[in-house]
């Protein structure tokens, strides 16, 4: 089965900063011990809320919104989709992630029929 | 002291074996690549892992799951490695050998950074050794799936639709083998190692292949095992990243893989490639095929079999539609297959590509030049691919006749309604004409 993590790491999640070597190390290592596992398919970090925009929907009436956004604990700041063989063996790798704060999301991804 | 009601302790307790079962998944493999590097052989290696995996069922749905699962793990196995060591010794047995493996012990007093440091070789040796050519096929598959995949016996029986039983023996004997043979724990250098890699990629697109079009039974597909194949490969891929077979083999399972879910129909039917909705096809599976493909490409002068057979796939996967193939291009690829690896398969898809770019006559005289050849006796594609030209032609009846004998050629009972339809159509086809 393929999962979605989305990385919601609060505050850090609106920071432009990079994060620092120390913790790009870390990062870095923990990618490839994943890559070394088979697991990681794809994996991306993304701009702050200050420069994405919203559409919402209502009818036929769609509504521009300009970031930042406030809600900054639901903010997603990067993602990974990985290859694993239950929800449990990605809870088992994603605690294993570098990080000191934030929550983290798994999803899993709807498979085609049949699978 | 707050008690504990009976349900949610059954709960905390299933919770920790789903926890060990997903740990297994992850650790097993170097957990035994690990092991077998101290006691020298898979079979022991495999054991001890076995061994610390009941001990962790004992005592963590007790106790909890510890921090570090993977160093408690490789800790309890390390104990019973110098224990079984030691009990050796006693026995006197192999004096020699077990002096040394004393010694091996010792040094790895902290097997565990050891093993972190060098889990990439060590893992390549498990590879190559689970797939040395003293085994079957068949057994270095089930071997492979065991200490690498960290499948279950009943979980490869079930993948293969075999007795259970029969998977458990043929691992035990692939495992006896292995001991006898004296076959060494390691990474092959030189021309041994070109042979030696050959045989693990065959290993793990007989894995795969196996899941794409099931030999047998009442599925097309068991995409399962294609995902178990898939992760091999992709595991190899970044532990012997400079060798272009490996990303070639890679590359065509990713493409292939892209196809799984336009390729069976609403009803598990079979959907041949041209038929296929090709917005069903994964385009991240596309493009990571690709990306391999690349790296193949850039990493030596001319592609390898299974380089060329993923260029043939990309050629596919880059059409927008059917008639837009490059029909051409996918014949001269096959004449560069044909070159490196002949053989009666290879002219038989050639003859395909040669239908497509220049017409089904001259598809038809190659194929008819195959119909003798007796390695293609009972092969079902090869009247299927005859009956296919035939009515392009117009032959309907030929058509029919070839239909309905490769239809009675293959076991997997969903592409044989897919022959037997097609026989049926040709009926039609004549007696509308």
């Amino acid at each position: 089965m393929r999962v979605l993590i989305m990385a919601k790491e609060g505050e850090q999640s609106e920071s432009a900063a990079p994060p620092t070597p120390e913790a790009m190390a870390e990062y870095q290592k923990f990618n490839e011990e994943l890559l070394k596992a088979g697991v990681v398919l794809e994996a991306g970090r993304l701009h702050p809320s200050s420069q994405s925009k919203r559409v919402r929907f209502d009818g036929k009436k769609r509504t521009v919104i300009d970031g930042p956004f406030a809600e900054t604990k639901e903010l997603v700041a990067g993602y990974w989709l990985w290859q694993v063989r239950s929800i449990d063996e990605a809870l088992e790798w994603l605690k294993r992630a570098p990080y000191d704060g934030g929550t983290f999301e798994i999803r899993e991804v709807v498979e085609y029929e049949g699978m | 002291m707050k008690e504990l009601r009976p349900g949610r302790r059954e709960t905390a307790a299933t919770e920790a074996h789903r926890a060990i079962e997903a740990i297994w998944r992850i650790e097993s493999a170097r957990l035994i690549a690990g092991l077998a590097r101290v006691v020298g052989d898979i079979g022991t290696a495999e054991e001890l892992a076995q061994d610390a995996l009941v001990a962790a069922l004992e005592q963590w749905p007790v106790e909890g799951v510890p921090e570090r699962p993977g160093a408690w793990l490789m800790a309890t196995a390390k104990h019973r490695a110098i224990d079984l060591i030691r009990r050796r010794k006693t026995l006197e047995l192999k004096h020699e050998e077990i002096g040394r493996e004393v010694e091996r012990a010792q040094e790895g007093v902290d097997l565990e950074t050891a093993i972190d440091e060098e889990v990439g070789d060590e893992l390549l040796g498990l590879i190559f050794t689970a797939c040395h050519p003293v085994l079957s096929k068949d057994a270095r598959v089930a071997l492979t799936l065991r200490v690498l995949g960290g499948l279950t016996t009943e979980e490869i029986a079930r993948g293969f639709l075999v007795p259970v039983s029969t998977i458990a023996q043929r691992i035990v004997r692939a495992k006896r083998t292995l001991a006898e043979a004296h076959v060494r724990f390691e990474v092959p250098g030189g021309a041994e190692r070109v042979a030696r890699l050959a045989s693990v990629l065959e290993v793990i697109y007989l894995i795969f292949n196996e899941g794409y079009s099931a030999t047998a039974g009442k599925d097309w597909v068991r995409p399962a095992l294609c995902e178990e194949a898939l992760r091999l490969g992709r595991i190899l891929a970044e532990l012997a990243p400079t060798e272009p077979e490996v990303h070639g083999l890679v590359a065509l399972m990713e493409i292939q893989a892209s196809r799984l879910g336009a390729r069976v129909g609403p009803l598990g039917e079979p959907v041949l490639l041209l038929d296929q909705d090709r917005a069903c096809w994964d385009r991240l599976l596309i493009r990571r095929g690709l990306a391999a493909l690349e790296r193949a490409e850039r990493l030596g002068d001319a592609l390898g079999p299974y380089g060329l057979q993923a260029a043939i796939a990309a050629c596919h996967a880059r059409a927008k539609s059917a008639s837009e193939t490059d029909w051409p291009g996918i014949v001269a690829l096959y004449d560069a297959v044909a070159q490196l690896a002949p053989s009666p398969v290879v002219e038989l898809n050639r003859a395909v590509a040669v239908g497509m770019a220049f017409g089904p006559a001259a598809g038809l005289e190659l194929v008819d030049a195959l119909v003798h050849e007796p390695t293609l006796k009972s092969y079902h594609l090869l009247p299927a691919v005859r009956g296919d030209l035939l009515r392009k032609l117009g032959r309907s009846e030929e058509a029919r006749a070839e239909f309905e004998r490769g239809a009675s050629l293959t076991e997997n009972v969903r592409e044989r309604a897919l022959l037997q339809r097609r026989a049926a159509e040709c009926a039609a086809e004549r007696i509308a004409g």
